[in-house]
């Protein structure tokens, strides 16, 4: 058996009202790909933010190479020869791969461009990519510039590598790319840990599963035993682990599993009619380092749910932002049921039935220190019955918040209480509260279950069903391409700004899907 | 500070609101008084008597009927500032460009109202002035209300700047075109005291007072129970989610800055309506800086602000002559509103610690 690069012993780490890690004890050995799987609020992003040293135990013992240590910041992390690589890049987009690599020196000295090209060159190696080390990281693919980043992990050492759900941002080509970085960095002796919460995933990369939940560890598969099991035995284990019980949640091991298509229900949208929402030829601005939006055109009847798929980045959030009338279209023209909308701004097209679920759910979906109540009406400030005269009628606002409260299980101590302090799932309750009402009728949704739980997952998943059921037009934007496979009657692929294509869900669309979002457009169609 | 929530009139049931009430009241009167205790300190250091001194603001700024009633006088501009300044701090909007709208209010006022007077009876002129001074506040804050709007540009700067360029401005409006012949230092012409604002019957408090108060509750209830204070509110809290719920960020804006500059505008013209009669070139009390304090202890609360505005304008008063008779500096009063501010600061971080815990 290897030895232990690292591990943890009796950790524990409390929150206000959560135990986010409750005496967890784990060991990660050199040369293994250990994956940490659970759902959201595990607490793995607990466990790995110590390990980062950018939080401290409350209780227990975090040992580097057999010895006790206290990692005091992510500096002392990277010290100690740990490196992490978080869900999101951060890496400085305006300097080159070799100046990002740099960053971490001390100031006092002067930027030793020879010794870094050196250690670029012995880590290029190590993983065995090629990156041009003057190119500048905003240039780079996604894929790419996540492989800086692990360089950047590795800079000070290489025997621990952490990687928070890395494959979230990536094309399947890109988790192709990555897996093989992980399989050469692991048979060269450094310790891998693999955050997840898919288990295709972790039965692709792992060589170890450990399962969390509630902030405990609940099972662990060693490597003898993964190697000799299949994949439908890895899954019917860790559900087991996860919910106790195999037959019932079946649907969360659907979810968890990443199985879209599977779950997916084929329904028959009627597609003889005029469409309800036509969008042709449109086109945005962009800002600096935005995406901007270039000839995207579709046709949406009622009841059909479109899923539009693709890497971040692509024009998701100006198509999201223009459908809603947050964005001025540059070009182009959207009409509902035949009206021409797109001079109209938020509030009349919310009074035409257009509604837009937004993914920032408190950067601009909520005011966070507001109440629920207020938030609720967010959208119908001065409308009636809410306002009479300009005048505020706070007694039917908290009336009618205590009644969506009560419709929509949404968990808050009392309307009055700010909408921060409620949990994601439950400020998404507030947004869908707000958004889906008897008068909409074109639905835009961006990453509706981003951030959520497993429940949480399903309750939006069928919240958007239900919707085209009654009859609107969907539109969901999302990377999670199962999401979508499970959800959408057509997906469309945004590549660079352009709709690149729209397929019916139809068995093979994977595939085509895949095409589509490298941008290969003509073999898909 | 931290995030504010909403204000929304009667905010907690029974109970609840009486425990909140005491709160406050605690969150208030424990750094008061700590701030009272460390300027005593000070004193100590500085080889005075921090008995005398306390005792000497006391007896001029409160305790004799002479001095509350200068209190008094001296609150009505600065809670009209207060009240310019809640309705632009609570949109997010920082109008740091006070000094200027309120001198360009006073001088207007007092360059038009002896023109005035001599068409027209005390009863029009009065409130025709007061309305000059809220045109000239609001005219004095669109340069900055236009750059914040169309190009996002920082009003903290750009109102500063509009507020020397104002100081400046009514200083040459003086020397240049309403200077009163009959003087010898540049000045407007003098409104004879009967003209000014009529007097509280008994007292020597001009009304502007009244006016004041009824504006701050005004600019409460704005804030509170109307749809555009609540829209304020949310463009101050996240300009982001105002644009998502499809607000006029813009118009907003504008309106926000026209308001608050008219306000303070106001509180010019009714300083010079009810106390000065005429303004004198170089004349800058610079209450705007003053207040922008008072406004944060009362954390943008309006009936907070009247209690505030109270104090301090009993400190100024007191603190004149106690700085005199104890043999400090005068500017000894700011030492502890500075202290007030940061005993404030700790006692709410504590709170906040405390309640984090208590979760």
């Amino acid at each position: 058996m290897s030895e232990i690069a690292a591990s943890v012993r009796n950790i524990t780490k409390r929150f206000p009202g959560v135990l986010a890690n409750d005496a967890v004890t784990l060991e990660f050995r050199a040369g293994e790909v250990h994956v940490l799987l659970g759902e959201n609020g595990a607490g793995k992003s607990t466990l790995i933010g110590m390990l980062a040293g950018m939080q401290q135990p409350d209780a227990g013992e975090i040992l580097v190479a057999g010895k006790p240590v206290r990692i005091g910041s992510p500096r002392e992390s990277l010290e100690l020869g740990i490196g992490t690589v978080f869900q999101h890049v951060l890496l400085v987009p305006s300097l080159t791969v070799i100046e990002n690599l740099m960053l971490g020196g001390n100031w006092w000295q002067r930027l030793a461009r020879g010794a870094a090209l050196q250690r670029f060159k012995e880590l290029s190696a190590l993983l065995g990519v090629e990156i041009d080390p003057d190119a500048l990281v905003g240039r780079l693919s996604l894929g790419e510039q996540q492989q800086v980043e692990i360089m950047r992990a590795l800079w000070r050492g290489e025997k621990v590598l952490i990687l928070d759900e890395p494959t979230s941002m990536l094309t399947p080509q890109g988790v192709r790319d990555l897996g093989a970085v992980m399989k050469r960095l692991s048979s060269n002796g450094v310790a891998l840990i693999l955050i997840t919460h898919k288990l295709m995933e972790a039965y692709e990369f792992g060589d170890r599963i450990s399962v969390l939940r509630l902030g405990r560890v609940v099972g662990e598969i060693a490597p003898e035993r993964l190697k000799v099991m299949s994949e439908t035995e890895v899954t019917d284990t860790v559900i087991q682990m996860m919910f106790g019980s195999t037959a019932e949640h079946r649907r969360d091991a659907e979810i968890l599993t990443g199985r879209g298509r599977a779950a997916h229900k084929d329904r028959t949208v009627d597609r003889s009619g005029t469409p309800r929402f036509t969008v042709s030829d449109l086109a945005t601005e962009a800002g600096r380092g935005e995406c901007p939006l270039r000839a995207v055109g579709f046709d949406l009847w009622p009841g059909e749910v479109l899923g539009i798929a693709g890497v971040d980045g692509n024009g998701q959030k100006h198509l999201a932002e223009v459908l809603a009338g947050q964005r001025h279209a540059s070009h182009g023209k959207i009409v509902l049921g035949g009206t021409d909308i797109t001079a109209d701004g938020v509030p009349q097209r919310r009074r035409h039935g257009v509604r837009y679920v937004t993914d920032e759910r408190l950067g601009e979906g909520t005011v966070g220190a507001f109440s629920v109540a207020t938030n609720l009406i967010l959208k119908e400030i001065g409308v009636e019955p809410f306002f009479k005269g300009g005048m505020t009628d706070w007694n039917r606002i908290h009336d009618h918040a205590r009644e969506q409260i009560r419709r929509n299980d949404i968990r808050t101590p009392s309307e009055k209480t700010p909408v921060a302090r409620l949990s994601g799932g439950n400020i998404q309750k507030v947004l869908l509260a707000r958004e889906l009402n008897a008068e909409a009728s074109v639905a835009v949704f961006n990453k509706p279950t981003y951030g959520l739980d497993l429940q949480n997952t399903r309750l939006a998943h069928d919240r958007i069903i239900a919707s085209a059921e009654s009859g609107m037009a969907i539109v969901v934007i999302s990377t999670d391409l199962d999401e979508l496979l499970e959800i959408s009657d057509r997906i469309g692929v945004m590549f660079q700004g352009h709709l690149a294509g729209i397929v019916d869900n139809a068995p093979d669309v994977e595939r085509k899907i895949g095409l589509l979002m490298t941008g290969a457009k003509s073999e898909a169609a | 500070m931290s995030a504010e929530a909403e204000t929304i009139p009667g905010q907690l049931p029974g109970g609840d609101r009486l425990k909140e009430i005491g709160g406050t009241a605690a969150r208030v009167l424990v750094p008061v008084v700590l701030a009272l205790i460390m300027g005593g300190i000070i004193l100590m250091i500085l080889g005075k008597d921090p008995l005398a001194y306390y005792a000497y603001v006391a007896r001029r700024g409160l305790l004799t009927w002479g001095g509350l009633q200068e209190t008094f006088t001296r609150m009505a501009p600065l809670l009209l500032i207060a009240a310019g300044l809640i309705v632009a701090f609570r949109a997010g909007i920082w109008n740091l460009g006070g000094d200027g709208q309120f001198l360009l209010g006073a001088v207007i006022t007092s360059a038009a109202a002896p023109v005035l007077l001599r068409a027209l009876p005390d009863l029009l002129v009065l409130p025709i002035c007061m309305i000059l001074g809220i045109v000239t506040g609001a005219i004095w804050s669109v340069v900055p209300a236009l750059l914040k709007a169309r190009y996002g540009i920082n009003e903290i700067i750009t109102s500063m700047m509009m507020s020397f360029l104002g100081t400046s401005f009514a200083n040459v409006l003086i020397k240049l075109v309403f200077w009163d012949p009959s003087t010898t230092v540049p000045q407007t012409r003098t409104l004879p005291v009967d003209d000014r604002l009529p007097r509280i019957i008994g007292t020597t408090v001009h009304s502007g007072i009244i006016v004041a108060i009824i504006v701050v509750i005004l600019v409460h209830l704005m804030m509170t129970r109307t749809s555009f204070g609540l829209k304020l509110q949310v463009v101050g809290a996240n300009p982001a989610a105002a644009v998502h719920a499809g607000l006029n960020v813009a118009g907003l804006t504008i309106a926000t800055f026209a308001i608050s500059a008219g306000l303070i505008g106001l509180s010019g013209a009714v300083d010079i309506l009810g106390v000065f009669g005429t303004v004198r070139a170089d004349w800058n009390p610079q209450y705007s800086f003053l207040v922008v304090p008072l406004v944060f202890l009362a954390r943008f609360n309006g009936y907070g602000v009247i209690g505030f505005t109270f104090f301090f304008s009993a400190l100024m008063i007191g603190g004149d002559s106690a700085a005199r008779r104890v043999g400090v500096p005068q500017f000894f009063v700011l030492v502890l509103v500075a202290l007030l501010l940061i005993f404030l600061a700790v006692v709410e971080y504590l709170d906040h610690r405390r309640r984090k815990k208590a979760h």
